[in-house]
Parts: C-alpha cells; sequence; structure tokens
C-alpha cells in the first residue's frame, strides 16, 4: 500500500492513484505527502530530540516544506501528545510510550490522508495502550483520515470501524 | 541542502566524541607537514641570517659545527678553546680584526658571552636601559634574558659554572647589571654580555682576594719573602666585584695563553677574507677558520633529506589516517541503515543519504581546515620563537 514494494502483477490504488504505476520518485511524493507511517520498531532518530524527530520527513524531503506555520503545528500537535515539556529532549531519554506518541506526531504532522499502523502499540501497557489510541483516533477525527492498523491484539479490534483478518484472505 | 547540514550537525553533535576524533586526526595529518615545513623555512631563515652576517669565525679544531653553535648562536656543545695568541695573529696579518667570545658559564640558564664592546658594533646591538659594560664585573643582558629574568640596570646577577663537578677552579661571580639590549629577534636577545676579563674571572683565570701583605692572621700566609707572598687555601677570594674590592683582582699567567671559545673575524673586504682562508688550509695559521654561512647551508641540507624522509614517514602516517577513516564512515554508515532505510520508507527525495553524507564530509572537512587555519595561524605567530627555542637555548 506504501509503494515500498511494487507489485510483480497487478495494481495498488491508494486514495484513487494507482501507486504501483507510478516512478519511484513520484511514489516516494505520494508516500510522504499523503501517507502516515507508524511502524513497530518506531525508528525514531536516535541523534535528533523531539520536536525534531516530528518535524524530521520535512527535512528529507523537498515536496514537504519546513517553515514557521509547519514548526507551530508540530508543537501544537506536540502539545496535544503529551510532550510539549520534553520538546528538546532527546528520544532516548525517553519512556516507551513516550517514543510512541513522537512517532505518531511523526506521521501526523503532514496531516496524511491515510495512516498506516504497523503494530503501534504492540509494547504497551493495557493503560497506555488506550491512552495512545485515544489520542490517535482524536487526531485523526480532526483531519479526517483514514487509519490503516496491523495488529495482533483483539482487544482493539472493537475500536476499529472494519476488521480484516488476513487468515481469511489467505484462504480465499 | 540547509537541512542536511542541520542534520548532519545534529547527528556529529550526538556523536560528538568519534567526530572529534575524525576532526583531530584530520587535522594532524593536514597540520603536520604544512607546519613542519613552515618551522623548517623559519629555522632556514633565522640561522642564514645570522650565518650572513657572521663573515668568518676562527675557533680550535674540531667540529666546525659546534664552534658556529656554539660561538653564532650561542647554544650546543662548547668548542675546546682557543688562545688568545691565535686572535693576535690573525689581527697581525692587518686582513681583519677579530672579536673574541667566551662562554661556558651560564646565569639562571641564559648563556653568559665574554667579548669586548666592538661585539655590540658588529652586531648593531643598541642599549634601551642603562649603559654597556665598561668595568669588570659589569653586565648587560638581552632583551629577552632581561624580561625572563626580571632584571634591569642595578639589579646583580650570579654566574653558575658550566659544570658543577668543576670544584677546583670556577666560582660563582656576581655582577652587576648596567644595562638590558633593545630586542634584536636573534640569539643576542638570551644571552648576558660582559666583559672578556669578567669571563676569566669566572672561569677562574682572574681572581680578587684579601691583601696578603697586610693581613694579621698569620695562617693566612704560607710564605712570604721580599719578592711574594704565597697564601693559604683559608684566604677568602671575593665572589663579587665592587669598588672597594675592584682592585684586588688580578690575573695569573701570561695574556697571550688566556683562553678564548671563538673569534668573529671581519675581514677588511672578501679578498682578505679568502687570503685569511687559505693561511689556514696552507697550515701557517692554527686552529681553524670557517664561513658559518657554508657550514649552516651543510647543515640546512642534512635537515632537509632527513625532512624529506619524515616527509614520506607523514605521507604514510597520513594514508593509513585516511583509511581509518574510510573505515570509521562505512562502518558508521552499516549502523545508520536503519535510519536511512527508514528515511526512505518515509519517502525522503532521492538523494537525501547522499546529501546527508556529503553534508556531514564537509562539516567535518571545514571544522579541521579551520583548525588547521588556526594552529597554522598560531605557529607562524610564534614560528620565530619556537624555532628560536629549538635552535639557540
Amino acid at each position: 500500500m506504501t509503494g515500498i514494494l511494487v507489485p510483480q502483477s497487478g495494481r495498488v490504488v491508494v486514495l484513487g492513484t494507482a501507486i504501483s504505476g507510478l516512478a519511484d520518485a513520484e511514489r516516494r511524493r505520494f508516500r510522504i505527502k499523503r501517507m502516515g507511517l507508524v511502524f513497530q520498531s518506531l525508528a525514531l532518530v536516535e541523534y535528533l530530540d523531539v520536536l525534531d524527530n516530528i518535524l524530521h520527513a520535512y527535512r528529507i524531503s523537498n515536496a514537504l516544506r519546513l517553515d514557521e506555520a509547519v514548526r507551530s503545528r508540530a508543537r501544537s500537535l506536540a502539545s496535544d501528545l503529551g510532550l510539549a515539556d520534553k520538546l528538546r529532549r532527546p528520544v532516548g531519554a525517553l519512556s516507551q510510550g513516550e517514543r510512541q506518541r513522537v512517532a505518531i506526531g511523526r506521521a501526523l504532522l503532514s496531516k496524511p490522508e491515510v495512516l498506516l499502523a504497523d503494530e503501534a502499540t504492540g509494547n504497551l501497557d493495557p493503560a497506555s495502550k488506550g491512552r495512545i489510541l485515544d489520542l490517535l483516533f482524536a487526531q485523526l477525527e480532526r483531519d479526517r483520515s483514514t487509519l490503516v492498523a496491523v495488529t495482533h491484539d483483539h482487544e482493539l479490534l472493537p475500536r476499529f470501524d472494519r476488521v480484516v483478518d488476513f487468515r481469511e484472505i489467505c484462504e480465499t | 541542502m540547509i537541512d542536511s547540514f542541520y542534520l548532519a550537525t545534529r547527528y556529529l553533535l550526538f556523536h560528538r566524541v568519534r567526530s572529534l576524533t575524525v576532526v583531530a586526526c584530520l587535522v594532524l595529518v593536514a597540520a603536520l607537514p604544512i607546519g613542519l615545513d613552515r618551522i623548517l623555512e623559519e629555522s632556514e631563515q633565522q640561522l642564514m641570517a645570522r650565518a650572513d652576517t657572521t663573515p668568518l669565525l676562527l675557533g680550535s679544531k674540531g667540529s666546525s659545527l659546534d664552534l658556529v653553535m656554539s660561538a653564532v648562536y650561542f647554544g650546543g656543545q662548547h668548542p675546546d678553546p682557543i688562545s688568545l695568541a691565535e686572535i693576535e695573529r690573525i689581527e697581525e696579518t692587518d686582513l681583519a680584526y677579530a672579536i673574541p667570545i667566551q662562554m661556558g658559564f651560564f646565569a639562571r640558564g641564559a648563556p653568559i658571552v665574554g667579548t669586548t664592546i666592538d661585539y655590540f658594533d658588529f652586531r648593531a646591538l643598541s642599549v634601551a636601559e642603562g649603559r654597556s659594560f665598561a668595568i669588570l664585573g659589569e653586565s648587560v643582558l638581552g632583551a629577552s634574558a632581561a624580561r625572563r629574568l626580571e632584571l634591569g640596570p642595578g639589579d646583580s646577577l650570579t654566574s653558575s659554572p658550566e659544570s658543577f663537578f668543576d670544584l677546583a677552579g670556577a666560582y660563582p661571580l656576581k655582577t652587576k647589571v648596567v644595562g638590558v639590549l633593545a630586542p634584536s629577534g636573534t640569539p643576542d636577545d638570551l644571552a648576558v654580555f660582559v666583559d672578556l676579563k669578567t669571563a676569566w674571572v669566572m672561569q677562574g683565570i682572574g681572581h680578587g682576594h684579601q691583601d696578603l701583605s697586610r693581613v694579621q692572621d698569620p695562617t693566612l700566609v704560607i710564605e712570604r719573602d721580599a719578592k711574594r707572598v704565597v697564601g693559604s687555601a683559608k684566604v677568602v677570594e671575593y665572589q663579587e666585584i665592587t669598588e672597594s674590592n675592584r682592585d684586588s683582582f688580578h690575573f695569573h699567567g701570561e695574556p697571550s695563553s688566556y683562553p678564548v671559545s671563538a673569534a668573529v673575524i671581519v675581514p677588511q673586504d672578501d679578498r682578505a677574507g679568502t687570503l685569511l682562508l687559505g693561511r689556514f688550509v696552507d697550515g701557517s695559521l692554527g686552529g681553524q677558520l670557517i664561513r658559518p654561512r657554508a657550514i649552516v647551508g651543510e647543515l640546512m641540507t642534512t635537515i632537509f633529506r632527513i625532512k624529506e624522509v619524515l616527509d614520506l614517514a607523514v605521507a604514510i602516517v597520513g594514508t593509513a589516517a585516511v583509511l581509518a577513516l574510510v573505515l570509521v564512515f562505512s562502518l558508521s554508515f552499516r549502523l545508520r541503515e536503519q535510519e536511512l532505510q527508514t528515511n526512505f520508507e518515509i519517502g525522503a527525495s532521492r538523494g537525501t543519504t547522499a546529501r546527508l553524507l556529503a553534508a556531514e564530509f564537509l562539516l567535518l572537512g571545514g571544522a579541521s581546515a579551520a583548525c588547521v587555519a588556526l594552529v597554522l595561524f598560531v605557529l607562524d605567530r610564534f614560528n620565530s620563537a619556537i624555532v628560536r627555542g629549538l635552535f639557540v637555548t
């Protein structure tokens, strides 16, 4: 779905765009502008602080322009995620829950139309898990974005509008 | 590109120990050969300038380099002395005049140079404070020596023998500082100048003591007759030359046999110089007469030959350092694979990785270049003093 891998046959259509038919540069551009990614490993940049991690996508692509409005939105997003007092803290000094929130902040900053989350709450205790999901859903609601999540945690399933069981896909 | 520099800066600051190590390596590799070059250039300039202003040098047979280093730069090993008679023989030729130089003693680390007042005229040295030495027991300090020893006219300075094991002859002699020379940027700045006779007193050739013809204590006199009085070891020798005891100072032996370390020989003209050199070649005059310029030229040739070997060593070490840096960067690149993969997955533009690494190289290179420039700036500022310290003290 992200266009990181291209199918050998068939088409992948995301947000009305057949991304499998796009050139590499266009796929990158599509991904960074219209999609947000939360990785299972979080994949934060260890040498950057919280604010710089949230802004990271704007520093590695010409498709996004980093200006004062974006910085302001990043601070506001960090505040919503409960990270306002940790903006200049290295991510290595954060708890797992805080790191998870930084990863979500990075994925949401560009107001993606679709957010892909791979086990976004996989390593969290139940209380943190609930809080993170509440934050995530609130942000997506505000930006009117779609969340596509991969999870093994069946407790989370009631919170989603649609659940696709991969076992069913494999069987058909 | 600005963002790439920002990220590279954050990365380098986060890994500051590694970054500093890389910068230190690059600075060493670049600054070492350039710095060595500049030190050698300055050395050559200083040594040659001094040698050029010393037309000929007379000394005992032996190492001509030791002779030059001792009598021209006031450093190194002191050669065996020649006698005053050998200098007089040169002057008898009417081809040149001679300025004797007597070395071998120090005063708180500064070399004491026994010479005549002609030396100051010959080297165009002017007295900045006080006056030149005029009588026995007076000293004039070079500008740097005066500053280092914190002495000026009116103070006193005591000599120390060249060797502490020389118990038989040389006792410390307190001299009165009567003047300080203006800075000349030459080894003269570091020296203490005394009259040749004062230097001989330091050496024990001249001395002053109680008037034995008037002493009351019979144990002070071993033998007395109409012509001479022989004193015992109990007689106290003066270790300071003052107004009241100056007249008691006297020398024993034939003056022409008194020792002199070397003499600057100033020929009337080039032809006279060549004639004099010829007389030493044919053996009609004793000792050796040399052109300091030729000796220093040979020394510099040897130094530059050694430098070629050093350059090769630096090149090998530099290549090893650069290879080590390549290894560090490739390992670092591997450690950053995850980060670079994440950048790609997020949707980083093509060339982002290349730009990040280029920014990192440029920052490290820039920081190293700045440090090299700073090192060379400081070196240039103190190069002259460093070289004087290397070759003169």
